[in-house]
């Protein structure tokens, strides 16, 4: 199989089960009401795929390895003590809890502003090795874990729950303004990735033969983790943490494709993402009838594929 | 040509680059050796942009290095570190085609079309270029990095140990290859080399550098001598001439 006609088996898959997801048990009567509910939902399953994918694409790329997303960089831990202090500060009935812009904005900025910090004093101090970056991010991920936890004790009760709903992905409570206020901003990221397609290829080769062909390693290595921390924090803060998505479908792409052409591999990584997401969503529905959530069942998988490449040592 | 002017480096403390002084012109071989851990390879990164250095300057064509553009840089100047992996398959060509990079930026021309396949025949690679690299042998392997960097097609080609892990056939074939690069297209080629012979029949100017300095410069004659070799690898040497080329002996 051709990697035209890969794309094109993914496309069709996608359309199979978002038209499932959307229109099942639909009756001329009640498809209104249905619509209004389903559509935002496969809309935000649809934008966080597409993000969690490029992002952790390009990520891989530029810190060679197959093993990181941007999770590593302590993402997820950040996002959790974010929504853990704000109910911790404010109160789970405050304003910035309940009102989903205040608590969309707050969280993407934070974790934009927390990643070019990370990245100003990593890449300002003049040493180059990511894998500093990636240590520094591990630690970093940890601290910010434990310091959710410590807060998570001292919750009341009652508050606690509220949290707790934030902690998982959902795509179901997500609000419909705020899906389409992440449409451009995701748009525009993933156009930009695109734009950097070309010299991401070059980038295979490892950094010295990319300096030699042209490639400013330490420019481009910069906006690319800005946009994959752009990315991903907006995927984070509209649906919650989606641990191994990436993980998964960065590296189903790469045994999937045959081509090192990134414009490609971003495509079929996008959608591999999103059908994995769209068929999750509907076993959740329709076999295990709502009884887990989404985020179990890529977790559970993602955790199966992550320790087989452990097992068969493809870290690298 | 490049000048390399007052260069000092130091990791961690230790000098491993001191009061560099040395130019390469166009149209030699320019081989770099010595004993271990003299500094040969951080000269060749430090001269390629690679290294930043700690003071000095590297002038290429006339133009201090700091001030090129990455990318303008990359059309006149190309260098190969000693080990390349590859986090990803490809072809012998597909790898060839990425040296057109700084030409073209990815969209390849006619042009960067027949330069590749220049550098294939050139190479003697036809009966490759369709394979996947990770099938192919260390010398195979390293023939298509130096393809990639010939399709570059650059005034100046620094390769960091090129023999390196290679049979005798194949040794010969990647020098013979190199000579011709600088003799017959008149590159200026530099190679970081451990195999003195191997400089001594195929460079036209040698450089021997110990603890982090040049220790002598010249042209094979010149450096190609016992007291000489004796000094620079603190081990005996003797030097015989077969042939009209300086061989040693050092077993």
């Amino acid at each position: 199989m051709t990697d035209k006609s890969k794309l094109f088996l993914l496309l069709i898959l996608i359309i199979g089960f978002a038209v499932f997801l959307l229109g099942h048990g639909l009756t001329m009567d009640n498809y209104q009401y249905f619509l209004s509910k389903r559509t935002p939902k496969v809309l935000a399953m649809i934008l966080a795929s597409v993000a969690i994918a490029l992002s952790s694409f390009a990520f891989q790329t530029i810190t060679h390895n197959r093993i990181l997303t941007p999770s590593i960089m302590g993402f997820d831990a950040l996002y959790l003590l974010i929504q853990v202090s704000i109910v911790f500060v404010a109160g789970s009935l405050s304003v910035v809890a309940l009102n989903p812009y205040i608590n969309f904005s707050i969280s993407a900025f934070i974790m934009v502003g927390f990643s070019t910090l990370l990245f100003h004093f990593y890449f300002g101090s003049g040493r180059r090795n990511i894998i500093v970056l990636l240590l520094v991010g591990v630690v970093l991920s940890q601290l910010l874990f434990n310091m959710a936890n410590m807060l998570v004790m001292m919750l009341d009760p009652n508050e606690y729950a509220a949290v707790q709903a934030n902690m998982f992905a959902s795509f179901g409570k997500v609000s419909k303004p705020l899906i389409y206020l992440c449409i451009p901003i995701i748009l525009l990221a993933a156009i930009a990735l695109f734009k950097h397609a070309n010299v991401l290829n070059v980038l295979w080769l490892e950094n010295d033969n990319a300096t030699s062909l042209g490639v400013d390693v330490p420019i481009v290595t910069k906006r690319i983790l800005l946009l994959s921390a752009l990315l991903i924090a907006v995927s984070t803060a509209l649906v919650g943490p989606v641990l191994f998505l990436g993980l998964l479908v960065t590296n189903l792409t790469r045994e999937w494709f045959n081509t090192y052409q990134h414009k490609t591999l971003f495509i079929g990584c996008s959608l591999i993402s999103m059908l994995a997401l769209l068929s999750g969503q509907v076993i959740v529905e329709h076999v295990f009838a709502l009884q887990t959530t989404l985020s179990v069942v890529i977790n559970f998988i993602g955790g199966l594929y992550f320790l087989r490449m452990l097992l068969k040592n493809q870290i690298v | 040509m490049i000048k390399v002017e007052n260069i000092n480096k130091q990791y961690a403390g230790k000098l491993v680059a001191s009061n560099i002084n040395v130019a390469f012109e166009k149209g030699k071989v320019t081989s770099i050796i010595g004993p271990n851990g003299a500094g040969k390879s951080t000269l060749l990164s430090i001269m390629s942009r690679l290294l930043n250095k700690d003071s000095g300057n590297v002038y290429v064509d006339g133009t201090e290095l700091e001030k090129w553009a990455t990318n303008t840089l990359a059309k006149r100047l190309a260098v190969l570190k000693q080990s390349n992996n590859l986090n990803m398959r490809f072809t012998v060509k597909e790898l060839i085609a990425f040296g057109r990079f700084p030409h073209s930026q990815g969209k390849l021309t006619d042009t960067d079309h027949q330069v590749i396949q220049h550098a294939i025949e050139y190479l003697d690679l036809v009966a490759i270029q369709d394979k996947y690299l990770d099938n192919l042998s260390g010398g195979q392997k390293q023939l298509a990095f130096i393809a990639m960097v010939m399709a570059q097609d650059t005034d100046y080609v620094l390769l960091d140990e090129p023999l390196n892990n290679l049979d005798i056939k194949h040794s010969l074939q990647i020098m013979k290859n190199i000579r011709r690069l600088a003799h017959e297209m008149n590159k200026a080629v530099v190679i970081v080399i451990h195999d003195i012979n191997f400089a001594s029949c195929y460079s036209d100017n040698i450089i021997a550098m110990k603890n982090g300095e040049i220790a002598i410069a010249g042209n094979v004659d010149q450096v190609i001598q016992a007291s000489v070799l004796e000094s620079v690898y603190d081990t005996p040497f003797k030097v015989v001439t077969l042939d009209n080329q300086h061989v040693c002996v050092y077993y």
